[in-house]
C-alpha cells in the first residue's frame, strides 16, 4: 500500500481543474440558496447547459473560443428565465422541484439519439480544445512541485479555471456588501416583507436565479474543457455533491464554497485511495474494489450528517447566524 | 348591522362632506374604495361598497374576527387580488398595481405578525426600507462610489429614526434577536424610512407590553403632527379610542359603521356585532373572579355612583 502515491493523489486533488469547477458551481448556488434563498436542485442542469453550449458552439458551428463562452453564458441565462418565470412568483419548495426536473430533462436530451449529430448522444463529445489549449501563454515545460508539478498545458487549465473562481469571488463580495446584496438577503429572509417597501422582489430573484446560473454554466465549460463532456456526469449526484460541498464550506459565506469544493474533492480521492490500498494490501477482505468506489460515498454521508447534526454554518458560517430559529 | 341607524338623524364631523354614516364622503380622502369584493370559495371575505380613508387623520379599522379587516388590507396593498372593485389612492388608480409599486406611491404597510428580517442586522433592516439607493441596481452595485453617498444620507436617517424609537442601542444586532414589542418598533420605524403618505399598521399593539404600547402610541401621534395620514387595525378599544379621529367598522367584510370613535362605539350596531353589551366592564366583573373590583363596586354602590373604571390588575 503506497501511501505517498495515495496522498500525492489526494494533494493533486486540491488544485485539480474538476475541483475549481466544483467551487464555481458551488459559488453560483451560494449565490441562490445563501444569499438569495432560492432553492435550486438543478445546478447541475446548469453546468450541462453552459457545457453542451460550448462544445456545440465549438464543433458544429466552428465558433470562435470568446463566441463558445459567450454562448455558454447566453444559453444558461436563457436556461434561467426559462426555470425563473414560471416558479418565481411561487413559494421556494417550487423552484426545488422545477430546477431538479429541469436538470433531468437537459440531461436526458442531450443524450438522445435524436440529436447525436450534434450532442454526441450517450457517448458525448471531445475534441473541442483545441481553440482553448491554442491560446496557452505558459511556454512548454514543467512547472511547480511534488504532487503540483504540471505541463504547460495543465498549468493553463488550472490558471483559467482558478481565475473565474477568484473573479467570481471578488464579484460575489462586490455584490453581497452592496445594497443589491442587501435586499436580496431581505428576500431570503421574508419577501413579502421586502415587497412592503418598494422592492420589485420578482426581479431580483430573477437576477440571482440568472447571476448563479451563469456561474453553474462557466463551471461547467471548466468542467470539460481539460476532457470530455459526456451527459452520465451530469446526473443528481452532481447536484448533491456541490450542495455537499457548499453546506461543508458554510451557504452564505464569501470562501465556504471553495473550501467546501477543495475539502470535498480530496477527501473523495483520499477516501478512495485508502480504500482500495486496504483491500490490495488484503487488510479489507470483505469488500470488492469495485465495492470500494460505492463505499466511499456512504463514508462521506455519515460525515455529512455529522457536519449538520454538530456544525450546521459549515465552516465558515457564523454559528450566531444559525442559533436563532428564523 | 343595518346601514340605516343612524343617518336619519344626519350627523356631521369636519372630516366628513355631508352625514356621517357608512360609506360617507370625506372633505379630502386620500383612499377611495369602491364596489371592492374577495371571495375565497364560497366565502366572501370582503364586500365594501363604498368607502374613503381621510387624510391628514388616524383611522382605525375594527371589527370582530374574520370580518376581513386584513384581507381588505392585503386589497389596498397589492398583497392579494380582489374579485371586483377599484380603488385609488391619492387620486391614481391602484386597482391590479403590485405591492411593491403601491408602496412606492407612499403608502407603505407592516404585517400582524410581524416580518423582521432576522438574519440582518437592525440597521440593514432600515436600510432597506429607504427608497432612491442607486446600488439597489445590479450593475450599479459593483461601483461603489455611485452609491455611497446615498447610502450615508439613509444611513443617518436610519440612526435618527433608530434613536427615536429607542433602538438604537441595538444597531447591529441581528433582528432576530429583539423582542416581539421591539421588531413591531423595528418595523413600524422601517416602514418610515421611505417618507409614506399613508402608514398603514395591521395591529401594531399585538402583543405588545402596556408600557411599549404607550411609547408606540406616541409615535403614531408623531405621524400624523408630521403630516402623515394613518390607517390601522386594532382590538384594544382603549388604544382606538385614544388616538384615532375616525373610526371604520367592518363586519363580515362590509362597512357596518364610521364615525368619530365616540359616537361609533356608542353605536348599538356596532355594540351588537363587535364590543358586545359588556365592552365598558372589566372582564373581571363578569366573570366575578376579581375581589378588588368586585369590593370597589360594593362601594360605590354605597354612594349611589359608578366606580371608575381601572385597567390594573
Amino acid at each position: 500500500m503506497d501511501w505517498g502515491q495515495i496522498l500525492n493523489n489526494a494533494a493533486g486533488e486540491l488544485l485539480s481543474p474538476v475541483t475549481a469547477a466544483y467551487a464555481l458551481a458551488a459559488i453560483g448556488i451560494s449565490v441562490h440558496f445563501g444569499y438569495a434563498g432560492l432553492l435550486n436542485f438543478g445546478q447541475a442542469g446548469f453546468m450541462a447547459v453552459g457545457a453542451y453550449a460550448f462544445v456545440i458552439a465549438t464543433l458544429s458551428f466552428d465558433a470562435p473560443l470568446w463566441a463558445a463562452f459567450l454562448a455558454a453564458i447566453l444559453a444558461s441565462v436563457v436556461f434561467a428565465f426559462l426555470l425563473g418565470i414560471p416558479t418565481l412568483r411561487l413559494r421556494a419548495d417550487y423552484l426545488a422541484i422545477v430546477t431538479i426536473a429541469s436538470a433531468e430533462i437537459v440531461r436526458y436530451v442531450v443524450s438522445t439519439t435524436g440529436l447525436t449529430e450534434y450532442t454526441g448522444g450517450a457517448a458525448g463529445l471531445s475534441g473541442f480544445n483545441d481553440a482553448f489549449v491554442g491560446i496557452n501563454p505558459f511556454p512548454t515545460g514543467s512547472y511547480g512541485f511534488g504532487p503540483w508539478t504540471y505541463t504547460a498545458n495543465q498549468l493553463w487549465i488550472r490558471v483559467f479555471g482558478w481565475g473565474l473562481v477568484v473573479l467570481a469571488t471578488v464579484l460575489v463580495y462586490l455584490l453581497m456588501r452592496s445594497p443589491w446584496g442587501r435586499v436580496v438577503k431581505g428576500i431570503r429572509e421574508d419577501e413579502d416583507a421586502v415587497r412592503s417597501l418598494g422592492k420589485n422582489v420578482y426581479a431580483y430573484k430573477m437576477q440571482a436565479l440568472v447571476l448563479g446560473g451563469v456561474l453553474g454554466s462557466l463551471a461547467g465549460v471548466v468542467f470539460v474543457l481539460p476532457r470530455a463532456v459526456q451527459p452520465g456526469n451530469y446526473g443528481t449526484t452532481l447536484t448533491f455533491f456541490i450542495w455537499t460541498m457548499l453546506l461543508l464550506g458554510g451557504a452564505a459565506t464569501l470562501f465556504g464554497p471553495i473550501i467546501g469544493a477543495m475539502i470535498f474533492a480530496t477527501l473523495l480521492t483520499l477516501s478512495d485511495g485508502i480504500l482500495r490500498g486496504l483491500i490490495s494490501a488484503d487488510i479489507i477482505t470483505f469488500i470488492s474494489t469495485t465495492q470500494a468506489g460505492q463505499i466511499r460515498f456512504m463514508i462521506i454521508g455519515a460525515v455529512l450528517m455529522l457536519l449538520v447534526v454538530f456544525r450546521p454554518q459549515g465552516i465558515f458560517g457564523n454559528k450566531k447566524e444559525l442559533s436563532f430559529n428564523v | 348591522m343595518s346601514d340605516t341607524t343612524r343617518s336619519d338623524t344626519a350627523v356631521t364631523h369636519p372630516l366628513v362632506a355631508g352625514a356621517v354614516g357608512p360609506g360617507c364622503k370625506k372633505v379630502d380622502p386620500i383612499v377611495v374604495a369602491d364596489n371592492v369584493t374577495r371571495t375565497f370559495g364560497g366565502l366572501t371575505a370582503v364586500d365594501v361598497q363604498h368607502v374613503e380613508i381621510p387624510r391628514g387623520a388616524i383611522t382605525a379599522l375594527i371589527g370582530p374576527n374574520g370580518a376581513g379587516k386584513t384581507t381588505f388590507f392585503n386589497l389596498l396593498t397589492g398583497f392579494d387580488k380582489p374579485n371586483t372593485g377599484s380603488w385609488s389612492f391619492e387620486g391614481s388608480s391602484l386597482a391590479g398595481v403590485p405591492a411593491f409599486r403601491v408602496s412606492r406611491k407612499g403608502m407603505v404597510r407592516t404585517f400582524q405578525l410581524t416580518k423582521s428580517l432576522g438574519r440582518l442586522s437592525v440597521l440593514q433592516n432600515m436600510l432597506l426600507g429607504a427608497t432612491k439607493q442607486p446600488g439597489e441596481n445590479i450593475f450599479t452595485a459593483l461601483i461603489k462610489p455611485l452609491w455611497r453617498k446615498r447610502e450615508e444620507e439613509i444611513t443617518a436617517k436610519a440612526e435618527e429614526l433608530l434613536a427615536r424609537f429607542k433602538l438604537d442601542t441595538k444597531r447591529d444586532d441581528y433582528a432576530a434577536s429583539l423582542s416581539g414589542g421591539q421588531r413591531k418598533l423595528l418595523e413600524m420605524a422601517r416602514a418610515l424610512m421611505s417618507d409614506p403618505v399613508l402608514v398603514m399598521l395591521d395591529e401594531p399593539m399585538a402583543g405588545v407590553n402596556p408600557a411599549l404600547t404607550q411609547s408606540l402610541l406616541g409615535h403614531i401621534k408623531e405621524l400624523k403632527s408630521e403630516g402623515m395620514s394613518v390607517l390601522f387595525v386594532e382590538h384594544d378599544m382603549h388604544m382606538v379610542r385614544h388616538i384615532s379621529d375616525w373610526v371604520i367598522v367592518m363586519a363580515e367584510g362590509r362597512v357596518v359603521a364610521e364615525g368619530p370613535p365616540e359616537t361609533v362605539m356608542s353605536d348599538p350596531a356596532v355594540i351588537d356585532a363587535y364590543l358586545g353589551a359588556h365592552h365598558d366592564t372589566d372582564l373581571g366583573d363578569m366573570t366575578g373572579s376579581n375581589p378588588v373590583i368586585e369590593a370597589k363596586e360594593a362601594a360605590a354602590a354605597h354612594h349611589g355612583g359608578n366606580a371608575d373604571r381601572k385597567d390594573e390588575h
